[in-house]
């Protein structure tokens, strides 16, 4: 299953280039990220091509971070993809704790990111396969 | 100037005869003390087991003094002298730790409490014609409380409105045309900030009167305050160990607040030392309470630094004067008027497991009020990732500081390794508020 970093950044100039910078220096590549936003603190959370030297790394440099696992599923480029998705879940009563989405270029290929309770993951996996999606594994997602 | 008592025996009474008023109730009160486990125990280790052993006002100085980590260790009952039967009330303050202080009130010791603070209302001119609205805090704080059974012995209409709510306290001053205020410094300049929002002008009011304390003040701060609100600002002092206001208060020549030494034996000390200052010197202030009989206490370090002044007042009262308060022997904070030790913050974000080993105190200035903020660092090996973790743990710490420190702190968190490394506790502490 894919690897997510979720790492604590003060809401202040140049933090999130030196997480960047602290990936770099290791030829980590990141392939997605996104920051959640609290005032004073956000979360950055990024998806990189080699996640336990990335966390390493972070960890190294002081940098609070943890890993979790998420789902990275396929979803094609269509009216509708995301509502069927989603209703899979709702339909098994699974939370979403947190998502992003995007599509990737003109493949007409979206991506969406789930992170749910620990408990939910696998359940989840099996039911969106069993729907036709495709979830990504660790090589495809870091393949991006 | 006209000048009103409220018991113009003991006000101006003669010093020899105070002197001696004071060696009996000394005598009283080591005798109250020694049926404490903690004084009998001190007391005792210095040659003085009975009233006896105090043979002039000079043994004074043969008895230790009393810290403010006395009444911590002593917690909760053991420097209670009576028994419980005979408590009628009791105020906690903050102590350096999560272990608060207390003080037990008989019935005796808040009639005369109460009579003290009647005193100074008297003393500033204030009549039962007035209508006093009290902005200070009631409950377990001795401000709201202490006044206020003051001003009802007096005869004032009392306005128990207690601490906040700008609005309300507006609408109250303005409906019922408040004549005397009690609040601190910095929430008069807050409300004198806050008049024109709600459409008003001082013009409005009727005040005429504010008693100001809690908090240190300079006499351009009461000059501010005088000239926005047109009113006369006495200065109040008093701390709850001493029971809390009604210690030292001015009168209308506003010139140093007369300590009631009936009741407060007052030194004025040089805190390395211990040695009295000499006349007018600035100095620790240490009182011994002569007249409490629930809780005695003998030469009490108040931390608070000031002096005696050395002239007669016009006022005709022989009760010595004490200056402002310039400032404290030891690390003390006092956020809008609530006081707040860095070590009582230390122990509640230090007890957190999510919490990083390093923390800074922040005291700003949110317009006219004071604002609190905790700086901590989290703990990488407790971080979980998850965004709703970190709200509760802020939250977490507001609370757990919240029932600490009885403020309402902002808690901001910080990377690992980034707020800068203190060796002393001190300089975690960064106030940038300009002195009142």
């Amino acid at each position: 299953m894919a690897k997510q970093l979720n790492i604590f950044v003060e809401n202040r100039p140049g933090r999130v280039k030196s997480i960047a910078e602290a990936l770099c220096a290791g030829n980590i590549n990141i392939k997605v990220f996104t920051i959640q936003d609290r005032g004073d603190f956000g979360l950055m959370k990024i998806i990189a091509d080699k996640p336990e030297a990335a966390y390493l790394l972070l960890a190294e440099k002081g940098f609070a971070s943890a890993q979790k696992e998420i789902l990275a599923i396929s979803v094609k480029d269509k009216p509708g993809n995301l509502a069927r998705l989603t209703g899979v879940l709702l339909e098994h009563k699974i939370n979403i704790l947190d998502a992003h989405g995007d599509v990737v270029g003109t493949g007409k290929q979206g991506i969406c990111y789930l992170e749910l309770d620990l408990k939910d993951l696998g359940v989840a996996k099996g039911l969106l396969e069993k729907e036709g999606f495709h979830v990504l594994s660790d090589e495809e997602l870091y393949e991006i | 100037m006209e000048i009103s008592y409220w018991n113009k025996e003991a006000e101006t009474m003669e010093r020899a005869q105070l002197a001696r008023l004071q060696l009996k109730l000394l005598r009283e009160t080591v005798e109250a003390a020694l049926a404490t486990p903690f004084y009998a125990h001190r007391l005792k280790k210095c040659g003085i087991s009975s009233a006896r052993d105090i043979k002039s006002l000079a043994d004074l100085a043969r008895i230790p003094f009393t810290t403010k980590d006395d009444l911590r260790e002593g917690y909760p009952y053991g420097l209670l002298a009576v028994s419980l039967e005979e408590v009628v009330r009791l105020h906690t303050s903050s102590g350096t730790t999560g272990i608060p202080t207390v003080i037990y009130h008989t019935k005796a010791d808040l009639d005369n409490w109460t009579d003290l603070v009647a005193r100074c209302i008297v003393a500033t001119g204030a009549t039962r014609r007035d209508v006093f609205q009290n902005m200070m805090t009631y409950g377990l704080f001795t401000g709201g409380l202490g006044l206020h059974y003051g001003a009802e012995r007096v005869g004032l209409t009392v306005i128990p409105v207690g601490g906040g709510n700008t609005k309300r306290q507006i609408q109250l001053m303005k409906d019922f045309r408040s004549t005397v205020v009690h609040a601190t410094p910095s929430y008069m300049l807050h409300i004198a900030s806050k008049l024109p929002e709600y459409g008003l002008k001082i013009s409005d009011l009727c005040l005429k009167k504010g008693y100001l304390g809690a908090e240190p003040y300079s006499e351009n701060t009461r000059k501010k305050v005088e000239e926005l609100f047109h009113i006369d600002v006495y200065n109040s002092y008093g701390l709850s160990e001493m029971n809390g206001p009604g210690v030292s208060f001015e009168c209308v020549y506003k010139n140093g607040m007369h300590i009631w030494e009936d009741t407060y034996l007052t030194e004025i000390i040089d805190p390395k030392t211990g040695e009295p200052v000499t006349e007018e010197q600035e100095g620790e202030v240490v009182f011994t309470n002569l007249k409490r009989r629930a809780t005695p206490l003998l030469r009490y370090r108040t931390r608070d630094v000031a002096f005696l002044y050395k002239d007669d007042c016009p006022c005709g009262r022989t009760h010595r004067r004490l200056s402002r308060i310039t400032g404290r022997t030891d690390d003390m904070l006092i956020i809008n008027g609530v006081n707040v030790f860095p070590s009582q913050v230390e122990e509640v974000v230090m007890r957190i497991p999510e919490v990083g080993t390093n923390y800074q105190i922040y005291v700003e200035k949110d317009g006219a009020l004071d604002k609190l903020i905790v700086k901590v660092e989290i703990y990488s090996k407790m971080f979980t990732g998850d965004l709703s973790a970190l709200d509760a743990l802020k939250e977490k710490i507001k609370d757990e500081l919240r029932a600490s420190i009885v403020i309402n702190p902002a808690v901001e968190l910080h990377e690992p390794g980034s707020l800068p490394v203190f060796e002393g506790k001190a300089q975690r502490v960064v106030d940038s508020r300009p002195k009142l």
